[in-house]
């Protein structure tokens, strides 16, 4: 049984070469709760947050890099929390002050939770996602990189190294539904991001299905329907962009929430953040 | 009353916010919870618990388990010394499962290992042959199906006929009511430590709320005389009625006298979930009939109780439930039946509250539907109906102590109501996910009363032992009373400080070594226990007042904290007068007899009553469903109030226990198998789910006959904390809402 | 699933003191190598999970939830946990507020709280109330409904800045 500790990504990508089945621990925010209730075994495990690149993030020109040890609370606050609003605004939802404290963004989307909150923003932007080895470099979008519940395409000996988000030019949104105020897990969420320069809106869902996903169509629909000089939407698009929102959605009963629910608040977060974001025209 | 408006008074005597005297142990963390207990050469137990509701056991097979490395004792049903059977009413349940298992969690088998992980280990290395039987998981069923269990599935039926059954009223209301499975979510799970002893007892160190039923249960389960099975009290971290039934305790002694080792065992929250029993899912059909002036003329109700595998203490709990059922109202005919049942559930036993808070649920819609049906004030028709003293209780018992339920009711709705206030975010339903604006949220306000019986009922002879020891003039005080965290430890240094006139007495270790101070539950600990160390210090006045008699020939008399002489000279205080003096005095403390209900559910069973009012304030998303409780309102029949600050902590936290079934707090159940049994799924209320709440009135009518007057403080908050939140979603819903705890679909797909 | 006791040795540095930890499971969290292994019980365990603040610890001046935290991997870092928080027999200020206002009931929550409620303050002296509630909203409380402890709060920050209560 070991132990290791990487120092830098070259060891890590050695560390995992050497052998692939060694386990990968950041904030431990997932791994500890899996070890914790026996659900994990742990034979080798290479810690990689000590690793100081993955924990830096720069600004470079219109988009962020984002270190995938970079926590939860450090999004949630500071610079970063102002030029990407909504990944901020996921951030603050996530569990609780500690656990903010050692969560990181490379944890949420390698676990890929469907509830995971910061996917439903990344995908809404555009992210790519830096994935690495000894052989090299991929780039991954989100939804290539999350495959199914907690499912991710990660090779064995690849770990994700970082983040590239693009820095829009307009406002965003993240709303989450869930039965306390804290510490709990989305029972529907939704990002919509826009750029009023590119003319660009993202949609992306949580929580209502299998993996976090891009309501395509109800971008394509409301996009025709939007004025972007004026920041208004036509007010007769409303009702079927809600249903188009709706439509996109596969949720599933389970014991915290009902697919019936699921299905309807999405709807209602699409319609409330559109309407944050644009004026109804007139 | 806070303490930031009032400042920080003295700590003394009764009706001082006395601080408590373990508040700096557990501020430094070295207050030792049953947790933190360790002893050399100790080894870790682990229980093997039943997957199925229902099923025989046909074979264990534990070789391979017993094989691995660090593994010292296996133990079944069959190494049992003694009776393999207990129960905190009635035993039913046995230790460890022999033939059959009748809920998911049932213990089957019991390891002894070197580290917690190898008894784990060891645990998933047992092998039992199962075969799965169809479980019964509905309590309405339970009643006429086959028997699960050889003492048949009505664990208890009782009828409460009171009145004319044919009075009718001009309005009618009638409805069908649903609680949920609530459970206590003490944080300290279950934990303790027991030591083989060379006299071939076993000395018990646990947390627990009643000592010495434990022991009187272990000792049978055991085959031991009482004397040899001691129990210590360990630090208890919350216990809300989920500690009063054995869990491991029997489990503990079996394995340490065994392997002739101290073993220790700790529930980690998975299992705490399934080891423990829980609040009594409820169904309730109510119809009430009342004049077209709202006074009510008749109620009538079925009550079925799902109690699960095993009766704990179902039938008590029923019979809180049908006697209180109708609330704090005058009622002059009901009709109430009620089932305590069992299916293949979790088994469900004492929660704060203990049945009363189910009917009050389901009695309190009621009584806003008949306000509704009578275009009437709620708060109006509730204070038409009001009880008082004197008047008589739908099991005929008269009130004859004090019933200030209109005080109560008045106080609280002449409270301010908050400002509509447009704050912030974390003002909003939904809080920081961000779903909600202004401009989706209605207010709504609700109201509901209570009430509660204090201590046991039905002709239980309940006393309290306590002993108060003086040497050369410093006072020590013994009883078995259990701290839970409710204060009692305060409590005993303020009656020493107030009957004596010292300050600090020490408390001596909580254990089986003096007698029984019964349960910490039914809020009766004041009354009892408090009772008791009343009563010993007093008898340490009077023997002190004979002893100065004694030597100086002449008469004292006691004023204040002061000994008088009658012959004019100085007086002495007693604090002084009891230097270099010993005393030891050991008294046992009784309230006044109750008697068992007769076949109509009529009789003197209940020894006192506790009256209790709240007022919810809400903000509604309707169309997510999303509630935000912006404040609970307060006020209290309290007797007499003996430490303001802990009687605001019980009330708080009360409080945030009802808004917990009213909102968030559910085990459910599929097939008899909790799916949630952890904290990220059974919601507890964090900080950003409880409101301000505030105290409109503490109501003081000194309660003839209990020790202060002080009535006791700790289920009321919990009781119309509830039915006030639902009432004021319906306000703001006009949504019937019949079922807690209210999901956010209940609001949101409403009707759609 | 084995837990054969291999040469697993690390150091931790908890309250200033090094220690020496060997021949333990890798699997064991920081919470329970403290409370276990080193006798510090005072962070306790209610749900393994994160869901609960009662194991709250600072790591690298931190607060994390030691349940979280693989023991071997806070090799390196300074942890502080709850036995750090008095001085000697000199409560903390915070300490003092909790057994004031009556925030204190079966203490289970406690010391996670102070843990939690150290940290806040120091970077944020004088806080709003929804602040406070948002800042403790990791660590439940079954018995006080949180009301005395956000009193206990508010009491330290006006004690702090000087004005006597």
């Amino acid at each position: 049984m070991n132990f290791l500790i990487a120092s830098s990504t070259e060891d890590l990508c050695e560390l995992l070469a050497e052998d692939p089945s060694r386990q990968l621990l950041a904030g431990g925010t997932d791994f500890m709760v899996e070890v914790n209730f026996r659900h994990r075994d742990v034979s080798e495990v290479i810690a990689i947050d000590r690793i100081e690149e993955l924990k830096q993030w720069r600004h470079d020109g219109d988009s962020v890099l984002i270190g995938s040890c970079v926590t939860y609370r450090e999004i949630e606050r500071g610079a970063l929390s102002t030029l990407i609003p909504a990944l901020a605004q996921s951030a603050r939802t996530i569990g609780s002050p500690q656990i903010r404290n050692t969560g990181t963004i490379g944890g949420n989307l390698a676990t890929a939770s469907p509830a995971g909150d910061m996917i439903p923003v990344l995908l809404a932007l555009g992210a790519l996602v830096n994935v690495r080895s000894r052989s090299g470099v991929r780039q991954l979008q989100v939804d290539e990189l999350i495959t199914g519940v907690k499912t991710n395409s990660l090779r064995e000996d690849e770990f994700i190294e970082s983040v590239r988000v693009p820095v829009l030019r307009g406002p965003q949104e993240f709303l989450k539904v869930g039965p306390r105020n804290a510490m709990v897990i989305s029972v529907s969420s939704l990002a919509m991001v826009t750029d009023i320069d590119r003319e660009y809106i993202g949609i992306a869902l949580g929580s209502v299905s299998a993996s976090p996903c891009r309501s395509t169509d109800a971008e394509s629909f409301i996009s025709e329907n939007i004025e972007w000089n004026s920041m208004t939407v036509r007010s007769g698009a409303i009702d079927n962009f809600e249903r188009l929102v709706r439509e996109s959605a596969s949720p599933i009963d389970d014991h915290r929430s009902s697919s019936a629910y699921r299905t309807h608040t999405i709807g209602v977060l699409g319609r409330r953040a559109l309407l944050r974001i644009f004026r109804l025209e007139n | 009353m806070s303490l930031l408006e009032e400042g920080i008074a003295s700590a003394a005597g009764v009706g001082i916010s006395a601080t408590r005297p373990d508040g700096k142990e557990k501020a430094r963390g070295d207050f030792l919870f049953s947790n933190d207990l360790s002893a050399e050469d100790m080894l870790w137990g682990q229980t093997l618990r039943s997957p199925y509701p229902s099923a025989k056991i046909r074979k264990i097979d534990f070789s391979q388990a017993l094989a691995i490395d660090g593994v010292h004792a296996i133990l079944t049903a069959d190494d049992v010394p003694g009776e393999n059977i207990f129960g905190l009413e009635h035993p039913d349940q046995p230790v460890l499962a022999f033939d059959i298992v009748r809920y998911v969690g049932e213990p089957v088998a019991i390891v002894a290992a070197n580290h917690p992980e190898v008894a784990k280990s060891a645990v998933d290395a047992i092998y039992v042959d199962y075969e799965q039987l169809d479980p019964l998981v509905n309590s309405q069923e339970a009643i006429e199906a086959a028997p699960i269990h050889p003492e048949g599935n009505v664990i208890r039926h009782l009828v409460i006929n009171h009145g004319d059954p044919d009075a009718v009223g001009n309005v009618t209301v009638e409805g069908e009511y649903e609680v949920g499975m609530q459970d206590q979510a003490f944080l300290g799970t279950e934990s303790g430590i027991a030591f083989p002893s060379a006299d071939g007892g076993v000395d018990l160190h646990i947390s627990t709320q009643w000592l010495h039923s434990d022991r009187d249960q272990v000792a049978s389960a055991l085959n031991l005389p009482e004397d040899l099975v001691r129990v210590t009290l360990a630090g208890v971290g919350g216990a809300f009625g989920g500690r009063e039934d054995v869990s491991m305790h029997v489990h503990l002694c079996m394995l340490a006298l065994h392997t002739g080792r101290p073993v220790k065992m700790v529930y980690d929250r998975n299992e705490s979930f399934l080891g423990h029993v829980h609040r009594h899912p409820a169904k309730i059909w109510f119809r009430h009939s009342a004049d077209e002036s709202g006074a009510l003329v008749k109620v009538e109700a079925k009550v079925i109780l799902d109690g699960g595998a095993y009766a704990s203490t179902t039938s008590a709990v029923l019979a809180n439930a049908c006697c209180f059922s109708v609330g704090p109202y005058r009622v002059p005919n009901a009709l109430i039946e009620g089932w305590g049942v069992r299916t293949n559930n979790p088994p469900c036993g004492a929660m704060r509250g203990f049945g009363n808070v189910q009917t009050c649920f389901a009695a309190e819609a009621q009584m806003d539907k008949l306000a509704r049906a009578l275009s009437m004030d709620p708060v109006e028709l509730r204070l038409l109906n009001a009880l008082k003293s004197g008047d008589t209780l739908i099991t005929g018992q008269k009130i004859t102590g004090t019933a200030p339920v209109k005080e109560v009711l008045t106080s609280l709705s002449e409270h301010p109501i908050p400002k509509g206030v447009e704050g912030d975010l974390l003002e909003l339903p939904g809080g920081t996910g961000r779903t909600t604006d202004n401009s989706h949220v209605k207010r709504g306000i609700g109201f509901a009363a209570s009430i509660k019986n204090l201590m046991f009922s039905e002709g239980f002879d309940d006393f309290s032992e306590a002993r108060c020891i003086v040497v050369d003039g410093e006072v020590s005080i013994q009883s078995a009373c259990v701290e839970v965290g409710q204060g009692f430890v305060t409590l005993v240094n303020q009656i020493v400080e107030e009957t004596l006139g010292v300050s600090e007495a020490v408390i001596l270790p909580v254990d089986t070594s003096i007698g029984s101070a019964g349960s910490t539950s039914a809020s009766r600990q004041t009354w009892m226990s408090g009772g008791a160390v009343l009563k010993a210090c007093e008898a340490v006045v009077n023997a002190l007042i004979l002893e100065l008699q004694n030597e100086n020939g002449g008469e004292y008399e006691k004023v204040g904290l002061n000994l008088v002489p009658k012959d004019g000279s100085d007086s002495i205080s007693i604090a002084v007068a009891l230097r270099g003096r010993n005393f030891d005095e050991h008294v046992t403390h009784r309230h006044l007899p109750t008697f068992p209900l007769d076949h109509n559910g009529q009789g003197n069973a209940h020894v006192s009553f506790a009256f209790a009012a709240h007022r919810a304030v809400v903000d509604v998303d309707q169309e997510l469903g999303l509630v935000r409780v912006v404040e609970i309102a307060t006020s209290q029949d309290v007797g007499r109030i003996l430490n303001p600050v802990q009687a605001r902590g019980q009330i708080e936290g009360g409080v945030a226990q009802g808004l917990g079934l009213a909102l968030l707090e559910e085990l459910v159940l599929i097939d008899g198998k909790i799916a949630n049994a952890n904290f990220t799924d059974y919601l507890l209320p964090t900080a950003m789910d409880t409101p301000p709440i505030e105290i409109a009135a503490f109501i003081e009518q000194p309660e003839p006959g209990a020790p202060f007057g002080a009535k006791g403080i700790g289920e009321p908050p919990v009781i119309s904390s509830t039915p006030a939140i639902v009432a004021a979603i319906r306000d703001a819903t006009g949504f019937e809402l019949n079922r807690v705890p209210i999901k956010p679909e209940d609001i949101a797909l409403n009707g759609l | 699933m084995g837990i054969a006791q291999e040469s697993n040795q690390y150091e931790l540095t908890v309250n200033d003191s090094k220690y020496v930890i060997s021949g333990s499971w890798l699997g064991e969290s920081l919470l329970y190598v403290l409370r276990e292994r080193l006798g510090l019980y005072g962070s306790k365990n209610a749900c393994e999970q994160g869901e609960c603040g009662s194991c709250s610890v600072m790591m690298d001046d931190v607060l994390v939830c030691s349940c979280l935290v693989l023991a071997a991997n806070a090799e390196g870092r300074a942890i502080k946990t709850i036995e750090s928080v008095a001085e000697g027999s000199q409560l903390s200020d915070v300490q003092e507020a909790f057994i004031d206002t009556g925030a204190i009931q079966c203490g289970f929550c406690t010391p996670g709280l102070l843990v939690t409620i150290h940290d806040f303050l120091d970077s944020n002296p004088e806080p709003e109330e929804s602040e406070i509630k948002e800042a403790i909203s990791g660590n439940l409380c079954r018995c006080t409904g949180y009301g005395r402890i956000v009193e206990a709060v508010q009491l330290v920050s006006i004690r702090r800045s000087g004005r006597d209560i």
